[in-house]
C-alpha cells in the first residue's frame, strides 16, 4: 500500500516505472530532505531537478539578490526576477514545478557561526558555492555532524565532483588539505564559466543525492570526476581516505572558523 | 621512462624526474593549484623536490576549481 495519491502516481510514473526505484523509491524521495548551498549556477539545475523530483523537504541558502549577469547561467532565475532575493525566486519555481513539497529559504550567507543549525535539519547537502572559503567550511561541518554532502566546483569549460559519505569515504580536504592562496584564485566572476557546464554538473549533483536516498548504483564516494567540456573528455580520479587529513582524521578535534576569502569576492558577496 | 599521468600514458626521455620536474616539464604554472598523488597516495609539497620517479608510476594532478554561482 502507498499513501501516494493517484495524482502523485502518475506524477511520478516515469520514476516509478524504473525498477531500481519503483513506489518504495520514490516514497523515500519523498520523505529525503536536501539542502542546496548556493542558489546559482549550480543550485539552478540542482533545485529544480529536486523539487521536480518530489525531494520532500528541500532547504536553500543564498544571501545574494538576482542580477542580470546572472541570467546567463541561473536557469531558476528569470528576467523579472532581477533585485529579488535568490532564494525567494528559487523557492517561487520549485513550488509552480511541485507543490507538494516543503521548501525552506534562507536569506542569508553561511558562516562558522551560522552553517551547524542550517545543515543540522537536513539529510543530505549540497554544495553549490563559488568560492573555497564556503567550500571548505561545508566540508568542516558536514565531516563534524558527520552529513553526506556532493561538493562542486566549475570554471570556464570544466567542472568536478565528489561524494562524500563521512567516516567511510574521503573528504574534500583529504585531496586539497585547504584553500589555495588567495591571490591565485580564479573564480566565475573573475575567470567566466560556460552556462552549460554549471547545468551539466548541477545535474550530476542533483542525480547523486536521488542515489544517495534511492541506494541505486554506486555514489562518486572517493572519487573526483571531472569534465572538459572543450572535448568533452570526463575521467575519474580515485582516491582514498587520507591518514592525515586536517579535517577527517580526527573529526572530533574541528572547529569550525571563516577560512580567509579574496577580497574581490568579498566585495561581490557584501 | 613512461608514467601515467591523469590516466594517460607518457613517455619521458629524462633518466631522472621528481614531482618538482614534473611540475615544470607538464608546465603546470600555479602549483599551489594542484594536489598531486602519487600511486593513490597524496603527497605534501615539501616532499615534491625528494619524490623520484620510476617506471609505470601513476600520477594525478587534481586542480583547485571553485566556482559554482
Ligand atoms: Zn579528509
Amino acid at each position: 500500500m502507498t499513501l501516494f495519491t493517484d495524482e502523485a502516481l502518475e506524477r511520478y510514473s516515469r520514476h516509478i516505472i524504473l525498477e531500481d526505484i519503483g513506489i518504495e523509491g520514490q516514497e523515500k524521495i519523498f520523505n529525503a530532505s536536501v539542502l542546496i548551498i548556493g542558489a546559482g549556477g549550480l543550485g539552478s539545475p540542482i533545485a529544480l531537478y529536486l523539487a521536480a523530483a518530489g525531494v520532500g523537504r528541500i532547504g536553500i541558502v543564498d544571501g545574494d539578490v538576482v542580477d542580470l549577469s546572472n541570467l546567463q547561467r541561473q536557469v531558476i532565475h528569470t528576467t523579472a526576477d532581477i533585485g529579488t532575493p535568490k532564494v525567494v525566486s528559487a523557492k517561487q519555481k520549485m513550488l509552480a514545478i511541485n507543490p507538494s513539497i516543503q521548501v525552506d529559504d534562507y536569506h542569508t550567507m553561511l558562516s562558522a557561526e551560522n552553517i551547524e543549525s542550517i545543515i543540522a535539519p537536513y539529510d543530505f547537502i549540497i554544495d553549490g558555492t563559488d568560492n573555497f572559503a564556503a567550500k571548505f567550511l561545508i566540508n568542516d561541518a558536514c565531516v563534524l555532524l558527520s552529513k553526506p554532502y556532493s561538493h562542486g566546483g566549475i570554471l570556464r569549460f570544466a567542472g568536478q565532483t565528489m561524494t562524500i559519505y563521512p567516516g567511510q569515504s574521503a573528504c574534500y580536504a583529504c585531496a586539497f588539505n585547504a584553500p589555495p592562496p588567495p591571490g591565485l584564485v580564479p573564480t566565475c566572476s573573475s575567470a567566466g564559466i560556460l552556462g552549460a557546464v554549471a547545468g551539466m554538473l548541477g545535474t550530476i549533483q542533483a542525480a547523486e543525492a536521488l542515489k544517495y536516498f534511492t541506494g541505486v548504483g554506486s555514489l562518486l564516494t572517493d572519487t573526483l570526476l571531472r569534465f572538459d567540456a572543450k572535448t568533452m573528455a570526463f575521467q575519474r580520479a580515485k582516491f582514498k581516505k587520507n591518514p592525515r587529513c586536517r579535517v577527517c582524521a580526527d573529526p572530533q578535534k574541528i572547529s569550525l572558523t571563516d577560512y580567509e576569502q579574496p577580497l574581490c569576492e568579498l566585495k561581490n558577496h557584501a | 621512462m613512461k608514467l601515467i599521468i591523469n590516466g594517460e600514458e607518457k613517455t619521458f626521455t629524462q633518466e631522472k624526474i621528481n614531482i618538482s620536474d614534473l611540475l615544470t616539464i607538464e608546465s603546470v604554472d600555479q602549483p599551489d593549484m594542484v594536489s598531486i598523488q602519487l600511486n593513490e597516495e597524496f603527497l605534501r609539497k615539501p616532499d615534491y623536490a625528494t619524490t623520484w620517479l620510476k617506471e609505470g608510476d601513476v600520477v594525478d594532478f587534481l586542480y583547485f576549481m571553485g566556482g559554482g554561482q
